[in-house]
């Protein structure tokens, strides 16, 4: 299992090492979209408030496959892809609507909500000239449909018949981290999306590499919302593929970044309108900040106030488009509304944290294009995947590494 | 509408403009009114009543915060903007402030000399003349995005 289908090999260091072609090689690419984003593992699709009412669908993916999911007449989950089952084109061309059915525009097939498919223009023909033959199945080319798992307002799907539930998937440890978050009925804020010049990978690593954060985020750093000297724990299930960083909002009062002499330690950077940080512990733990990463595409984020979820969409082997849905709760009151959106200041892509995040990855994806069999050092607190109180570590980027292996057969 | 207010508008956007373009970002921040809102967000959360923005500033003082953000601590790659504006179209506001709507295209030219359309969108704005100096002033500049997809990051200001 240590070889790709087309003579990749993965070096004999394991997952301290990450070969550059990983993000390079369209064939290796292709095998992800099949063994990974329609393989066993559990994508997310949408949060459950999207679709507040019956009869309302949203467009989303897995990978790259389009996917509509939506909530039918009963008020239950579905999803399946957005594909006609008669010539394969998009069923929804918009990014959401509200209808009991779905009608495909390019020659009116006509489908409900499970995703079956209830119609087709003219299957008789006219006259009785023309139409379907008699014994035509059109139903045996319908979309796949996808298994759909809600928790605590997340909506997950996967194709995979053989995955394991979602919060067996998840583990315990992780999932009791996103229900930390999702402590009450969803409020949408909006959302916006921004496009990573970089393979997908390099992007969930950033997410999981808890040693960069107060390196290259000064911001963070300057203000304390993170720094490594900051008590806090990084836990890491079975899979490798989930994580939860935290971050307690009460710092140690070290200075090792200032003896360190760190271009993150600088310390003139004072706010002339500190409200941007006036913040409510709204969850009593004293967290400051928890981000949770999902291999392979979900992200669910708490920075102080700040909540949002971020969708990982793969556009090419070095292209991706990152989707933000930044969200409070249907309870908040005015002042802890404002309060979100002034911290979301923090996030996105003109974010005062997440500005360098869509960078950097792209900064990695130009450098390494001529050295596809050179590889990458992830060796940060050693060679493991557990869980630990130790954030110098790249504990979290090796777990998605055993994954993605696990799941590749590489 | 004045003819003069007119000209007067045109040439506040045009010195806005100006001074991002020229990376006077400094000046950036004078140009609003000290309880100024500016907010850059998505025509599709603008259309649905979403509060939600890219950058959410309630004060000149959070845009001269980012200002200094953008200078001394932000990572980016040098880069500059070119912004076409368009003709603002006026209405009289309530209580001598007047709104106005005005397209813009946003052009990002990266130190490799790499361009590309990077923002196309409309300022909403509402504009207020300073009892003190009797300078033009955005007491609010919503900057809708046409596009929700930004590319790799918004660092300086549109």
């Amino acid at each position: 299992m240590n070889r790709s289908r087309h003579g990749r090999e993965w070096p004999a260091e394991g997952i301290t090492r990450v070969p550059y072609w990983a993000y390079s090689d369209e064939e290796i690419y292709a095998q992800e979209q099949e063994r990974i984003f329609r393989g066993p593992s559990w994508s997310f699709l949408c949060l459950e408030a999207e679709l507040a009412k019956p009869n309302t669908w949203r467009a989303t993916s897995l990978g790259e496959m389009p996917v509509v999911v939506a909530r039918d007449d009963q008020g239950v989950l579905r999803a399946f892809e957005n594909r006609c089952a008669h010539r394969g084109a998009l069923l929804c061309l918009k990014d959401r609507g509200e209808d009991r059915k779905i009608v495909c525009v390019y020659h009116n097939w006509t489908y409900d909500l499970e995703g079956n498919l209830t119609g087709v223009a003219f299957r008789r023909g006219i006259g009785g000239k023309g139409g379907l033959p008699e014994d035509c199945r059109p139903e045996t080319q319908a979309p796949r449909k996808l298994r759909v798992a809600a928790l605590a307002g997340l909506v997950f799907g996967t194709l995979s018949p053989t995955a394991p539930p979602l919060e067996t998937y998840l583990g315990g440890e992780i999932v009791k981290r996103i229900r930390r978050v999702m402590r009450a009925p969803v409020r949408v804020l909006g959302s916006y999306s921004q496009i990573v010049r970089s393979n997908w990978k390099l992007y969930l690593e950033n997410v999981k590499d808890t040693y960069h954060a107060s390196l290259l985020h000064t911001f963070f750093t300057t203000f304390r919302l993170a720094r490594l000297t900051q008590k806090g724990a990084l836990i890491i299930n079975d899979s490798g593929g989930g994580h939860a960083s935290l971050t307690m909002a009460a710092d140690s009062g070290g200075r090792e970044y200032e003896q360190a002499g760190m271009r993150a330690a600088q310390d003139w950077l004072k706010l002339e309108a500190p409200e941007l940080l006036q913040s409510v512990d709204e969850f009593g733990d004293g967290c400051g900040v928890q981000i949770v990463g999902v291999f392979p595409s979900f992200v669910l984020q708490q920075i102080r106030n700040s909540l949002a979820v971020r969708r990982i969409v793969p556009k090419s082997v070095e292209r991706t488009e990152l989707i933000w849905t930044a969200f409070g709760f249907e309870d908040d009151s005015p002042e802890l509304t404002e309060m979100r959106l002034r911290q979301a200041n923090l996030i996105g892509p003109a974010g005062y944290v997440s500005m360098e995040d869509g960078a950097a990855p792209g900064f990695v994806q130009r450098a390494v294009v001529a050295a596809p069999e050179l590889l990458s050092l992830v060796e940060m607190d050693g060679s493991g995947i557990s869980s630990s109180e130790n954030k110098v570590s790249e504990a979290a980027v090796r777990g998605m590494w055993h994954a993605w292996r696990e799941q590749m057969g590489i | 509408m004045l003819p003069e207010l007119q000209f007067a508008i045109l040439d506040l956007n045009a010195r806005y403009a100006q001074a991002i373009d020229d990376d006077r970002l400094e000046d950036w921040p004078g140009f609003f009114e000290e309880s100024a809102r500016y907010v850059v967000t998505t025509a599709e959360n603008f259309e649905r009543g979403l509060p939600l923005g890219m950058i959410y500033a309630t004060s000149r003082a959070m845009l001269k915060d980012r200002v200094r953000s953008l200078r001394e601590a932000n990572i980016y790659e040098a880069q500059r903007y070119r912004h076409i504006v368009g003709l603002p179209l006026l209405e009289a506001g309530a209580d001598g402030t007047t709104r106005a709507t005005t397209s813009f295209i946003v052009v990002r030219v990266m130190h490799s000399g790499e361009t590309s359309v990077f923002a196309s969108g409309c300022y909403r704005d509402r504009i207020v003349k300073d009892v003190k100096d009797g300078a033009l002033r955005f007491a609010e500049r919503i900057v809708v995005l046409d596009s929700r997809q930004v590319d790799t990051l918004l660092a300086l200001p549109l």
